[in-house]
């Protein structure tokens, strides 16, 4: 067992944990217990605990979304001078507009298209095919939104299942519009979850854009991508001045308030710079291994992982960099005290579970660790076992570690050790706060943030403060 | 063509190009162009049919609502109802994936059904479809009655299904199409000759304001009408918060569902988005079947409450015309700050009519009229409520169009205010004027959803909303010399 995961937390054994799981799925019929057994594992301290990325299993209630959810919605829908096409019927456009927080830098319509584009299929579209509208549809799109760098085509399940071509047709326009049409087959009916459409468009963007611009300025040994910081409340406007001030020159960010072509120069970085490993860890390998550029997995969420981080990154770099970053963590170190001085005293020794997606069922355990808070169960909606094996040494001894959880396994889970805040998504936040819980979205920051860094850490922790010690907690129970 | 000659720079764009077409957006040939479309459609102001499907399905007691797609699919829907309730959307799905396209829907059908009937213990579950089974052509007639035949549910078990397929309507239709195989289920041999509940039943549509299920409720109340209001979410989706999780806080009760077939009057005031249901309901259910407009404004309530004393022989209760006489003042006194005001509205079809039957009672003008997925019927009403009102000439309907053909007409041709839902609210900043969040989704106000907006307790909601902002920004805006205590 690694030295990290000796932390324990009291009256929690790996016999405990596995009595609370087991008898969680006492209810399952055998079938889905024994799907299910498999996903739910005590935190053994190091690889990976329990099996991950496998199919949901039918009418469990999962939270997971489809591949076009972490097509639309992660990887390309932050693109902010993009006209990003829901290719298919409505829903999924509508569903996904503007309900991700990835804020966006321009003028609406004009330089920024955060907006919902639909070739809304109907019946007709489905029996005679829908290139032909996709055609037309792209020819609107360049006339009506000149300023746009360019279109993507993200698909829709009916798209795959009838056999239309949006690859030629996107071919044909890309060139007849003299823009970048970029074709991206993530019908959600591909892959067990999300995470199938990151990677589906993450091949997209290495076989459409990566290398297909270069930056006007001279290359400096300090150039770098920020990769996978979708800016949800504006957590890229935090991060990125952090990593100039240390000195870095952020060449393009993936793909948080991001610009096309910056993304396709960004071969001629120095680092990659990767905050979401799941979403993008392939784009990263891709440049690593094409163009020689290395890449680092950083975590800056709480003042302890953000100066591990810094100097981490300090080691890809000459005295000039390290002696900023030693410089940049002395600057704050007295502020994030301040905060924690703050809040610490009435946080300290509350616990916490996440249920959460890309990184943050890992990448915040220390930033409640600084609250003085201990997280006490965590697991992913679509993570793989790469993801795990990096979450067991953050995690205390013997937590219970969920993949793909159902709800029923949540709240039974929540039941038993009775968390002071649970954070997680949308659909489980009225559930938890129903049964008196103080909950706060881990996924949109609750309409919070920005999170990440030193500019964030001051918000997160007057949020979670403020969620686990509102008054109205007192009111619960009524007095009669 | 060498390495070389391909290099492309990274560009930015310049401030003037900015400057240039965030000017020509607004302008009128933008707004032409913009009308020439074909093919692209941008904010939309409906969604899916499944999505209204889920809200019918929570709106009975003990109901699952239970998606056979992928599911993704369920995530979205439920999501969306979160976000505007700011309450829990217990659903499943089948988590249909790549084999499912090659073998069809029903393993996941069936393992999904055992599943959720075991765990999450539903009285009934409400199966309807997303885009995959229903390209591939699924038959879930077939699948369900395998599943009864493999003891999968019992035989008797409630499983009402409806095709809702995505390229097709609007989550209006697919709220139809799942009220419609609720109500066929749960009353199929239910018919007994010669009984009569004695009660009302009332179909409210697909109505996110959970005001407005109780003030429906508390108004036959003080009349005095026994009723089942069908597909109730009004504690499905307001329950309370007292440290205990209910996967089913509410709903119409199963019984009394069952027994509406012997209904003396079957009510549905959204003729819109129970056109099929009531379809059925006027060949199959007995006592009088009777459709009229959602109840917002006085005259539309007027309407409600001597249709309801006529079929129930029931005197209007003094309490009742004491609301209405305050409903009345409340206008009285506030007409100055709405009449001749311009109001941009889209929404569903049901609740378009009653904006405009409320905006035009005001002296208020609905002076551009969208429904982004409407009919010709719709537009025929729409008019005619127009033509008999000095205040709707002028005004004009646009039906099948989007949100960004209205940011047009809202630049071009100047309104007022804009009323519709949360997805409207960047139109309107543009605009420079307020949006009235009275249509669903709301994902960006608190508590709107349970503030009525039918009836004369609706009337005076909508009012004193809409007049107070008015007065708001004449506060906010105006000189200092013509800034004053009374408004």
């Amino acid at each position: 067992m690694s030295e990290k995961a000796k932390k324990k937390v009291e009256g929690i054994t790996m016999e405990s944990t596995q009595a609370m799981i087991d008898a969680a799925m006492e209810i399952y019929p055998d079938k889905a217990k024994k799907k299910r057994a498999p996903h739910l594992a005590p935190n053994a301290g190091e690889g990976a605990c329990v099996k991950s990325n496998r199919k949901t299993v039918p009418g469990i209630m999962s939270a997971r979304g489809c591949a076009y959810a972490g097509a639309k919605g992660v990887v390309w829908g932050p693109i902010r001078d993009m006209v990003h096409v829901s290719h298919g019927p409505v829903g999924c456009g509508w569903y996904s507009w503007g309900t991700r927080r990835n804020l966006v830098t321009g003028v609406n319509g004009v330089s920024q298209f955060a907006m919902q584009f639909t070739s809304d299929f109907q019946e007709k579209d489905i029996v005679y095919g829908g290139d032909k509208k996709l055609r037309t549809l792209l020819e609107e799109a360049h006339e009506l939104f000149p300023l746009a760098k360019g279109i993507s085509v993200l698909s829709e399940c009916p798209v795959g299942l009838i056999g239309d071509d949006i690859n030629s047709v996107a071919k044909t326009a890309s060139k007849d519009l003299d823009i970048p049409v970029i074709p991206c087959n993530c019908e959600g009916f591909r892959g067990v979850s999300q995470s199938l459409g990151h990677h589906i468009s993450n091949d997209t963007i290495r076989d459409h854009i990566i290398g297909t611009r270069e930056f006007r300025e001279p290359e400096s040994p300090y150039d770098i991508a920020l990769i996978g910081d979708y800016n949800i409340g504006g957590d890229v406007w935090s991060v990125k001045p952090l990593l100039e001030e240390i000195g870095l020159n952020v060449k393009a960010v993936w793909t948080g308030d991001g610009e096309l072509e910056k993304i396709a120069a960004t071969h001629t970085v120095k680092l990659n710079l990767i905050h979401c490993y799941r979403s993008m860890n392939y784009m990263c390998r891709v440049m690593e291994e094409k163009y020689g550029i290395p890449w680092v997995e950083f975590n800056f969420f709480g003042p302890t992982k953000i100066r591990e981080s810094l100097r981490k990154i300090a080691e890809y770099f000459d005295d000039y960099i390290k002696e900023r970053v030693e410089a940049v963590i002395a600057k704050y170190d007295p502020i994030m005290q301040a905060v924690i001085d703050e809040y610490r005293p009435r946080l300290e020794g509350k616990t916490v579970m996440l249920y959460v997606g890309g990184l943050r069922p890992r990448h915040t355990v220390n930033a409640y660790a600084d609250l003085g808070m201990t997280v006490v169960g965590s697991g992913y909606e679509f993570a793989h076992g790469d993801d795990y094996e990096r979450t067991s040494p953050e995690m205390p001894e013997a937590t219970v570690i969920y993949d793909d959880a159902s709800e029923h396994e949540l709240e039974q889970f929540v039941h038993e050790l009775r968390p002071d805040l649970i954070g997680s998504g949308i659909k489980e936040k009225y559930l938890f706060q129903k049964m008196g819980i103080p909950f706060r979205q881990m996924h949109s920051w609750d309409y919070s943030g920005p999170y990440h860094a030193y500019n964030g850490f001051p918000i997160f922790a007057r949020d979670i403060d403020m969620a686990v010690n509102s008054p109205t907690w007192k009111l619960v129970n009524a007095p009669f | 063509m060498t390495a070389e000659a391909a290099v492309k720079y990274v560009t930015e764009i310049p401030e003037e190009e900015v400057t240039r077409v965030s000017e020509w957006i607004n302008s009128e040939e933008y707004k032409e162009k913009n009308f020439a479309r074909q093919a692209l459609v941008i904010n939309p102001a409906h969604a899916c049919q499944p999505l209204g499907a889920e809200l019918a399905a929570h709106g009975f007691e003990g109901t699952l609502p239970f998606v056979h797609g992928s599911q993704g699919c369920a995530s979205y829907y439920r999501s969306t109802f979160n976000r505007h309730f700011r309450e829990p959307a217990p659903a499943v799905s089948d988590a249909m994936t790549e084999d499912g396209a090659v073998f069809g829907g029903q393993n996941n059908l069936h393992e999904g059904l055992e599943n959720a009937y075991t765990i999450y213990k539903p009285k009934m579950m409400a199966i309807f479809t997303s885009c995959m089974p229903e390209v591939i052509g699924d038959d879930l007639t077939t699948f369900i009655k395998n599943a009864r035949n493999k003891g999968i549910v019992p035989q008797d078990y409630p499983l009402p299904y409806a095709n809702t397929p995505s390229f097709n309507g609007s989550h209006v239709h697919g709220y139809d199409a799942m009220l419609l195989s609720i109500l066929q289920t749960l009353t199929d041999g239910k018919k007994i000759e010669g009984r009569c509940t004695g009660k009302l039943n009332l179909i409210a549509g697909f109505d996110a304001n959970t005001g407005n299920y109780r003030e429906y409720k508390r108004i036959l109340k003080e009349i005095g009408i026994p009723n089942t209001l069908l597909a109730d979410i009004s504690e499905s989706f307001d329950s309370p918060l007292d440290g205990t999780y209910r996967a089913y806080p509410g709903g119409t009760p199963l019984e009394d569902a069952a027994d509406s077939i012997n209904g003396k009057v079957t009510l549905t005031v959204a003729p819109y988005a129970s056109t099929k249901t009531f379809g059925w309901i006027k060949e199959n259910f007995s006592g009088k079947h009777i459709s009229m407009p959602t109840p917002f404004g006085v005259a539309k309530t007027d309407q409600l409450l001597m249709t309801l004393a006529k079929e129930f022989g029931k005197a209007i209760p003094e309490s009742l015309k004491a609301e209405r006489g305050r409903a009345v003042d409340a206008m009285t006194d506030a007409h100055q700050y709405i009449h001749g005001k311009k109001f941009a509205l889209y929404g569903d079809p049901d609740y378009l009519i009653g904006y405009v039957t409320f905006l035009l009672e005001m002296g208020a003008r609905p002076y551009h009229i969208l429904c982004s997925k409407g009919t010709k019927k719709l537009e025929k009403e729409l008019q005619a409520l127009l033509d008999a009102s000095p205040y709707g000439a002028g005004c004009k309907i646009y039906i099948n169009k989007d949100l960004w053909h209205m940011r047009s007409l809202l630049m071009t041709d100047p309104v007022d205010a804009v009323i519709g839902d949360t997805h409207g609210k960047f139109m309107a900043r543009d605009a420079k004027v307020p949006l009235f969040r009275f249509g669903f989704p709301i994902f960006d106000r608190v508590n709107l959803h349970r503030m009525p907006l039918i009836g004369y307790q609706g009337a005076i909601n909508m009012l004193t909303t809409i007049c107070n902002k008015f007065i708001d920004i004449r506060d906010e805006t105006c000189d200092d010399r013509n800034f004053e205590m009374m408004r």
